[in-house]
């Protein structure tokens, strides 16, 4: 059996508060034993005492949850230092040795205090102001010669999620992914959601955006209404799509077919499979999705409302687009960084019908914002829920379903 | 003279839920609250004989109003409070602006460390206690103990509900205090048998610990409290207090009573 060991101590009023025991206990009741290798009590009352503790445990696990269990008390890991910075060496290169952050909240010791790191998200570096007073994130592409990035991982300390406040499905969250699971409750919560950050944004909160992030068949199921009614009445004010789902939002308005499926008679239309090339073509021809609404060449659907409503949209292109439309973004980087800049003050992300955007959506997002994944395929949410997040929750069902749900649970009649 | 800071509820409302008495379906009722703050102002400046500071109340701070929370102040040193809740956050630069604008020296906590104010720091003048783990890190205290050169015993808070050691705790006059066991841990309640005497705790009952009953403002033997604590009263009253009762419901919305809506500035 492996052993675990590490000294922590304690200061401050610690003996006539009990701390001291209360530690001490602590750490039995866990299953671990001790040393006091220093106890110093403070000659008089007002002074501090201060006291340095051997813990030893049966594993590292055990260590941990003890070291979890006592933090609060005050028990500090002797030997806390600075987190270790290296200049970057060339843009777009990290340091050797760079510190790979987590969408956990993040703190770094910089001159013996410790600070928030800034916009953090997973899979970045941390990069130091040269002051040493700011830390923030920074993408490996971002980055350039010499400045200061967090290398090593002393001196990083990552806080796990409380658990929120709100007794809404958000605060059972779920590890596991059910297709099981009655999805009703789950819904009426998130609609509760979105109608308090309505409330809040018009109040002119910070943090009260909804984002979307939704593939194309949410116009091929059926979903096209629903969300563009969830736009129009500002329940989702950010929209991250690829070209698929404009293309077929913008097919379905000017030949009433979805990849040239007709949505009335549900068979495809002659020639139908061109559709989608000659709406790409159009709004080509018209020179982008805004005029082509302004000028009332499209009347309806998902872009309309974007347009009318003045949200915010990225859409990122991928390898196998054709066209594409108009503003789709065709540099993948570039496209990250814009998602990246729309994501400040996203107070609630809905993940629907799609996997690569909304993997890439994840991966931004700090662990704190809620986020629901939605689709069909139960691997898509169980990968989102394994980031580990308690305010993620997946349900397995159908795009347009869940948006007509969470349309008709905020006041939608279709 | 005892000064207190209190700030108008002109903004006062329930926008989030960050403790278990707040909850957005139940909105508060503006005229109700802003009578019952004035109701309160008025017993504190005219019956209980405190001064009073107005800080003024900011657009979207609707917490503003329990500047308990502002930080503590000790002498002509202030030691702004750090949230740990990102709503609330958002007023501490309002409050440091205020304790410096009155001649206030800042001494500011290391970050990373929370620290909820007079909320959470209270003493009766041989023994000032700390609560922690629901809002306020046990660091803060050996932090303010060195700053202030006084001995704070950190206390263990176990039930959300009181979750400021003011919601449950209250120093009176003579050494005496308010208090409902209950809310603390085991190691804490030992503590404080061991350090207050029997005769100066009064122990709280459960149904009025729940009205607020500790959460009270008392300056000499005036002592104003919410109303609905019939037994808390008639202890008072048997050690020579006169209890003021005010209507404060709407502010409890909120989880405050009298106490969280003031600041102790000294004398």
């Amino acid at each position: 059996m492996s052993r675990s060991q590490t000294t922590v101590v304690l200061d401050g009023h610690i003996i006539d508060s009990l701390l001291l025991p209360k530690v001490l206990d602590t750490i039995l009741a866990m299953g671990g034993t001790f040393d006091l290798t220093e106890v110093q009590i403070g000659t008089k009352r007002e002074e501090p005492s201060h006291a340095k503790i051997l813990i030893r445990a049966k594993s590292s696990e055990a260590l941990s949850a003890i070291l979890q269990g006592i933090q609060p008390h005050g028990a500090l890991v002797e030997g806390e230092a600075d987190c270790m910075v290296e200049p970057a060496p060339k843009p777009g290169v990290l340091p050797e040795n760079f510190y790979a952050t987590s969408h956990l909240p993040t703190q770094v010791r910089l001159h013996g205090k410790w600070v928030d790191v800034q916009g953090i998200e997973m899979d970045v570096a941390i990069r130091v102001s040269p002051d040493f007073t700011r830390a923030s994130t920074v993408p490996m592409s971002d980055v350039a010669p010499g400045e200061l990035i967090v290398t090593g991982r002393e001196g990083v300390r990552v806080s796990p999620l409380e658990r929120p406040k709100e007794r809404d499905v958000f605060s059972f969250m779920q590890a596991e992914v059910s297709s099981e699971r009655p999805n009703t409750y789950a819904i009426a919560d998130i609609a509760e959601r979105m109608r308090t950050l309505r409330k809040q944004r018009e109040a002119g909160r910070p943090g009260s955006e909804v984002l979307l992030t939704g593939g194309p068949a949410i116009i091929h199921a059926g979903g096209r209404d629903a969300l563009a009614w969830l736009i129009d009445n500002g329940f989702i004010t950010v929209l991250f799509c690829g070209n698929a789902l404009a293309t077929h939002d913008l097919e379905a308005d000017l030949f009433g077919t979805s990849l040239g499926y007709r949505f009335s008679a549900g068979h495809s239309a002659p020639h139908g499979h061109e559709h989608h090339l000659r709406t790409i073509n159009r709004i080509r021809a018209i020179g982008s999705i805004e005029r082509a609404v302004e000028t009332g060449v499209v009347k309806g659907g998902v872009m309309a409302a974007c347009v009318r409503k003045g949200i915010k949209v990225v859409m990122a292109g991928s390898i196998r687009d054709d066209g594409p439309l108009p503003g789709v973004i065709t540099d993948t980087m570039t496209a990250q960084a814009a998602m990246r800049a729309a994501l400040p003050g996203v107070g609630l992300a809905l993940l629907v019908a799609t996997t690569l955007h909304a993997v890439a959506t994840g991966n931004l997002l700090p662990a704190t914002v809620p986020t629901v994944c939605v689709d069909v395929n139960p691997a898509v949410p169980t990968k989102l829920a394994d980031r580990g997040t308690f305010q993620a929750i997946g349900l397995v069902m159908d795009a347009a379903s869940f948006l007509r749900d969470l349309a008709r649970n905020l006041g939608w009649n279709g | 003279m005892t000064r207190l800071l209190v700030c108008p509820p002109d903004f006062f409302r329930i926008d989030y839920e960050i403790n278990p008495w707040m909850n957005r379906e139940n909105a508060v009722d503006h005229m109700r609250a802003v009578r019952q703050w004035d109701g309160l102002m008025e017993g504190l400046e005219r019956r209980v004989g405190a001064t009073l500071e107005r800080m003024t109340p900011v657009r979207g701070l609707p917490d503003l109003v329990f500047t308990a929370n502002a930080g503590v102040v000790l002498d002509n040193l202030a030691v702004p409070s750090r949230f740990r809740h990102p709503e609330r956050q958002r007023e501490q630069t309002h409050f440091e602006e205020w304790f410096v604008e009155h001649g206030y020296e800042l001494r500011l906590l290391e970050d990373g460390v929370y620290f909820e104010g007079a909320g959470d720091l209270l003493g009766v003048p041989d023994l000032w206690l700390g609560g922690y783990r629901k809002r306020s890190d046990v660091g803060a205290y050996t932090q303010i103990s060195e700053l202030f050169g006084r001995e704070i015993i950190p206390v263990e808070l176990v039930d959300d509900r009181f979750y400021h050691l003011d919601t449950c705790f209250c120093p009176l006059s003579d050494g005496e205090v308010l208090y409902y066991p209950h809310a603390f841990d085991g190691y804490a309640r030992a503590v404080i048998a061991e350090r207050l005497e029997e005769n100066r705790r009064l122990t709280v009952p459960q149904s009025e610990a729940l009205r607020f009953a500790c959460n009270a403002v008392c300056v000499g033997r005036k002592i104003a409290l919410p109303t609905g604590c019939p037994e808390t009263m008639r202890m008072l009253r048997d050690r020579g207090y006169e209890p003021i009762p005010l209507e404060l419901d709407e502010f409890m919305k909120a989880g405050g009573s009298a106490k969280c809506l003031t600041l102790a500035l000294g004398e």
